[in-house]
């Protein structure tokens, strides 16, 4: 039972983190139909600026966590962002309007190019970063294991939490939300209504971009340790989150985060760690046979 | 354009790239033992900013000089023959089926005895060939069918394993074994395709990556059956139809060799590796044009443009995508095959998604559907790594850059052509008239 | 009296709270234009699509008498309605194959025959003669059908260069080379000047009268529908309104009081009338 509820924890923090880089993927998803390859990375770009960032801070002397932690996270989420806006001028803006496979190539291409560019820059060494918020909660004390949520945890899914109202307000309540959803159902027609698309577009990947430096800065602390290759399963994890949600949706992204986080963690700690991974696309390709759109997913019936 | 305007803009651009390069290229984070260090490198922004400033203008100019070319042409010429002169590519591609494959082909199959043919260039001949076929076979998914497969490794890795075991543990020769893994990669294709064919397209694409990985994770640690990380070592080359390609053959069996008459030479089996991949490729080649030409080639390309078309028509979208997808994950086994007996040795490292990111680009790269494309696409992503080698370092970041630009210069690929399947007027006859 | 090709009974077919079609029966008869009017949205293309399987109805029966064989279509899946029961259809949206040519489109429709030729494909790799046969008789078939529909000369362009016109006629033309019982148009004159459509009339009434293939058309051009169907059925906010000859549906009070709401078509009744 402690084992469990232990599990449940670390499954959610695990879970939130998918689901903040998943968000990206659904959004864009949503607004472009188009499956952004290359959001892995920019949330791998995100937890290396956040490295950079604290380690910067800890030379100068900025040591007090909070503050430390805010300076990061602005750092991280501004530095970020333009590197989603950047990637979505460069490589997937000219192809708007050609064929389907074109802009996924293109940001296959482009996961690559950054991968590598992360790779070259700051070496291909594993970053780590010191501990620096320690300690948690005990919850429960059993015989042989305690339940403990750590500090950082809590942090962790307490700024998803915010992070996720805030947004779903900025989606629902907000002009930006409303050309967003606009340009989703219709660009041709929200442009000429005075929609400005191409901005639209833009600011959905910075949006999404946002976030998943949140994540890379939260990971960045919770594990410890940065490389440049964490952003291929990563991405590949949220975006199955994505499509288990349903893509296109933003409670599904949510709920298929957590979902997936809760997955990897029980699996790896009553079956098998390594085959971790192979659970998580069974459950995603038995969750597609029975529930095409995903569990939050509108069906989409085409009109002919 | 003006001048100032293109200046601005590549003012900006270089502000933009400043400030991406900042925390990346600026900070370099240095191993100390404890909390990590901090190495400035302020000059390599500047460089950063400098080289984007001057791609920004160049690129600007010249795509200015372009349109008023383009102008210019149009004014000159009337609107047929304008279209004509579109681009000098898309002419390369419409003469592609004409002349340049047989041009390819003849070649590729004198290659060996051309003067420059060493050691070397033979088995990078070696290596094109694997990703021209692997391109072939994955064209017939994706070109054809128009199927996102972004797992095409898992194929490859399913005819290496099958070859490697079925040789290693049950005595079985090459061509015995070579149908056998091309089957099995097949049934994996069926097993995986029947569920999620039915699926749109994207998420066809995620699943079948996923698949990709769930293949490598098993390879890695399915210790008993696959060695993991290690892989498996020591998998028999392929002999000459029996005879194998031996100094000192075992008691009892000739040599290749012995076989012709010749001094015995280490090449003599990298040129038949050669030759052979050859032979498997132009069988992928032979088999696409064939099958092209057939109901369910031609099935196959009407559902890349309408599957509610053809369902209307009395298509079966499912069984239709299935056989696809089946066929080209059976000449991906049959491609595996191939490196596992040229190998000798295959792990796991070897099907990474990297290698499905490469065939997916150089089929969509050459230009979907069409074969010639995919021979350059395949020479090209494979030989630019090996020319860059010094730069090794560089050489992915080229890749992915490589990747980018084309799509952008030209997503259709570069020889995108396609090559109708009959015809009712014969070629170079005009209906309704006589020839031209 | 015997089976009429096809009957209706009792369809309903809902979007969530939206009844697209509400309790709607008709027949359909062979060798006969059958004409579905009504206002925008009234459920017309709604009709096809759970004919063509596209949707399944919600309630109802769809049976299709073929060679005397009843066919369920609503418990058919598309294709199967399309290649054994051989209901075929066109799009309101034109649905060709844009980059394959006129003759490619048309030899695709043969799929299922010209699939059983090549033995599923195996003989055919090996270049079995009858398959070439079956080609060559499919192809015959498609240059019967762009003959009719004036494509000939296009046979070898690719669809998608064709003008709207041509479009509209290789859609009829692939059709029709599905070799169906009944064939279902939707709005296949819009867009169409006077000349085409008027060459659309004489295309329909070609069909009807020399294969014996039952049609059923959805059409908003009144004098079309007026001069051209045998039988013409009114659906007005998915409900059927009005069936019967064309004299009868005419002077139906509830089709002018479901026209008049919408001024041009109101008029379009009036004039023929
Ligand atoms: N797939 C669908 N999902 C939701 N509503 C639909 C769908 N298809 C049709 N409808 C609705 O059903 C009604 C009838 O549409 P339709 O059959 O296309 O009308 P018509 O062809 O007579 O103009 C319309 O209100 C339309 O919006
Ligand atoms: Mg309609």
């Amino acid at each position: 039972m402690e084992y469990f509820l232990q599990q449940l924890i670390n499954g959610l923090t695990l879970g939130a983190v998918y689901a903040l880089i998943a968000i990206g993927y659904t959004m864009v998803y949503g607004i472009i139909g188009m499956i952004n390859f290359a959001h892995g990375e920019i949330y791998m770009i995100g937890a290396f600026i956040a490295v950079i960032t604290f380690s910067i801070l800890g030379i100068v002397g900025i040591t007090w966590v909070p503050l430390a932690l805010l300076i990061v996270l602005i750092v991280s989420m501004i530095i970020t962002g333009l590197y989603g806006w950047t990637v979505e001028r460069i490589a997937y803006r000219p192809l708007r309007g050609s064929f389907r496979l074109a802009p996924l190539i293109s940001a296959i291409g482009m996961s690559i190019f950054l991968q590598n560019y992360v790779q070259i820059a700051q070496g291909a060494k594993i970053k780590p970063l010191q501990p620096m918020i320690r300690g948690g909660i005990e919850l429960m004390k059993g015989e042989t294991f305690s339940v403990t949520i750590s500090y950082l945890q809590m942090i962790i899914m307490a700024m998803t939490l915010a992070l996720m109202i805030g947004f779903s307000y900025l989606i629902s309540a907000t002009p930006l939300g409303r050309a967003q959803r606009a340009c989703e159902q219709d660009r041709m027609m929200a442009s000429l209504l005075g929609v400005n698309a191409d901005r639209t577009i833009s600011l959905t990947f910075v949006l999404g971009a946002v976030l998943a430096a949140v994540a890379g800065v939260m990971v960045s602390l919770y594990y410890g340790v940065v490389d440049f290759y964490i952003g291929f399963l990563a991405g590949l994890k949220a975006f199955t989150a994505a499509v288990l949600g349903g893509i296109g949706s933003l409670p599904g992204a949510m709920l298929g985060g957590l979902l997936i986080g809760l997955i990897e963690a029980f699996w790896s700690a009553y079956f098998s760690i390594e085959y971790k991974d192979v659970a998580v696309f069974t459950i995603l390709v038995v969750v597609l046979i029975f529930r095409p759109t995903g569990l939050l997913g509108r069906p989409e019936v085409e009109k002919v | 354009m003006t001048a100032a305007e293109r200046l601005k803009d590549a003012i900006m651009a270089a502000g933009v790239a400043a400030l991406l390069a900042l925390p990346l290229i600026g900070f370099e984070t240095v191993d100390t033992g404890g909390p990590l260090g901090i190495k400035t490198r302020f000059d390599y922004i500047a460089y950063a900013a400098i080289a984007v400033f001057l791609g920004r203008l160049g690129m600007r100019i010249a795509l200015d000089w372009r349109r008023n070319y383009r102008e210019s042409l149009a004014d000159k010429l009337d609107p047929v023959d304008a279209v004509k002169h579109k681009s000098v590519l898309s002419d390369l591609g419409r003469k592609a089926d004409k002349w340049l494959m047989p041009a390819l082909i003849g070649f590729a199959i004198i290659m060996p005895f051309l003067p420059f043919a060493n050691r070397t260039v033979i088995d990078l001949g070696t290596v094109v060939l694997i990703y021209v076929m692997l391109g072939w076979g994955l064209n017939i998914v994706v070109g054809l069918a128009g199927l996102l497969d972004l797992g095409y490794v898992a194929f490859y890795a399913v005819g290496a394993y099958t070859f490697a075991l079925l040789s290693m543990h049950f005595g079985f020769g090459f061509w015995e074994t070579l149908p056998l893994a091309g089957l099995l990669a097949a049934t994996f294709g069926v097993v995986l395709g029947f569920p999620v064919l039915r699926l749109r397209g994207d998420y066809l694409a995620i699943v079948t990556l996923g698949f990709g990985e769930i293949i490598r994770v098993i390879l890695l640690n399915w210790q008993p059956v696959t060695g993991g990380p290690a892989g498996i070592s020591g998998i028999p080359r392929p002999s000459f139809f029996g005879f194998p390609f031996a100094a000192d053959p075992p008691e009892g069996t000739t040599s290749f060799h012995q076989l012709f008459g010749l001094e015995f030479a280490s090449l003599h089996r990298i040129i038949f590796l050669y030759y052979l991949i050859l032979a498997l490729a132009l069988i992928t080649n032979i088999f696409t044009m064939r099958i092209r030409k057939l109901p369910v080639g031609r099935a196959w390309e009407a559902l890349r443009e309408d599957e509610i078309a053809c369902t209307a028509l009395g298509i079966n979208p499912t069984n239709t995508k299935l056989t696809a997808f089946a066929i080209g994950a059976m000449f991906g086994g049959f491609a595996g095959s191939f490196f596992a007996a040229r190998q000798g040795f295959i792990s796991p490292e070897s099907f990474s998604f990297i290698e499905s990111a490469v065939i997916l680009a150089i089929v969509v790269l050459g230009g979907m559907g069409s074969q010639a494309g995919i021979v350059l696409a395949a020479a090209f992503l494979t030989l630019l790594p090996e020319v860059a080698r010094e730069f090794s370092l560089f050489r992915m970041l080229a890749f992915g850059a490589a990747m980018v630009l084309i799509m952008v210069w030209r997503p259709q690929g570069l020889l995108a052509h396609r090559e109708p399947t009959m015809r009712l007027h014969p070629a170079g006859t005009k209906p309704g008239g006589g020839t031209p | 009296m015997t089976q009429p090709l096809l009957r209706v009974e009792h369809l309903t077919m809902r979007f969530g709270g939206l009844i697209a079609v509400n309790d709607v029966s008709f027949d359909a008869h062979e060798g006969q234009i059958t004409a579905v009017i009504g206002p925008n949205g009234a459920g017309k293309t709604t009709v096809f699509n759970c004919i063509a399987g596209f949707y399944k109805p919600t309630v109802g029966r769809l049976t299709l008498t073929r060679n005397a064989t009843p066919y369920l279509l609503e418990r058919m899946p598309g294709n199967d309605i399309a290649g054994k029961a051989r209901v075929a259809r066109t799009f309101q949206n034109i649905r060709l194959f844009p980059k394959m040519t006129v003759l490619e489109n048309l030899i695709v429709a043969q799929h299922n025959k010209l699939m059983r030729a090549s033995g599923f494909t195996l003989l055919g790799l090996f270049g079995w003669p009858g398959y070439g046969k079956a080609e060559a008789e499919a192809v015959d078939l498609a240059r019967y059908w762009l003959d009719r529909t004036n494509l000939t000369d296009v046979a070898d362009e690719v669809a998608g260069s064709l003008p709207y016109g041509g479009q509209r006629r290789l859609e009829i033309a692939r059709a029709m080379c599905t070799e169906p019982v009944l064939l279902c148009l939707d709005e296949p004159a819009a867009g169409l000047n006077p000349r085409e459509s008027a060459d659309l009339n004489t295309l329909l009434r070609f069909i009807r009268d020399e294969h014996k293939t039952g049609v059923l058309l959805i059409e908003h051009d009144m004098s079309v529908v007026m001069q051209i169907s045998d039988h013409v059925i009114v659906l007005d906010y998915g409900r059927k309104i009005a069936d019967g000859t064309p004299d009868v549906v005419r002077n139906d009070p509830k089709v002018i009081a479901a026209y008049l709401g919408e001024p041009e078509d109101s008029a379009a009744v009036q004039g023929v009338v």
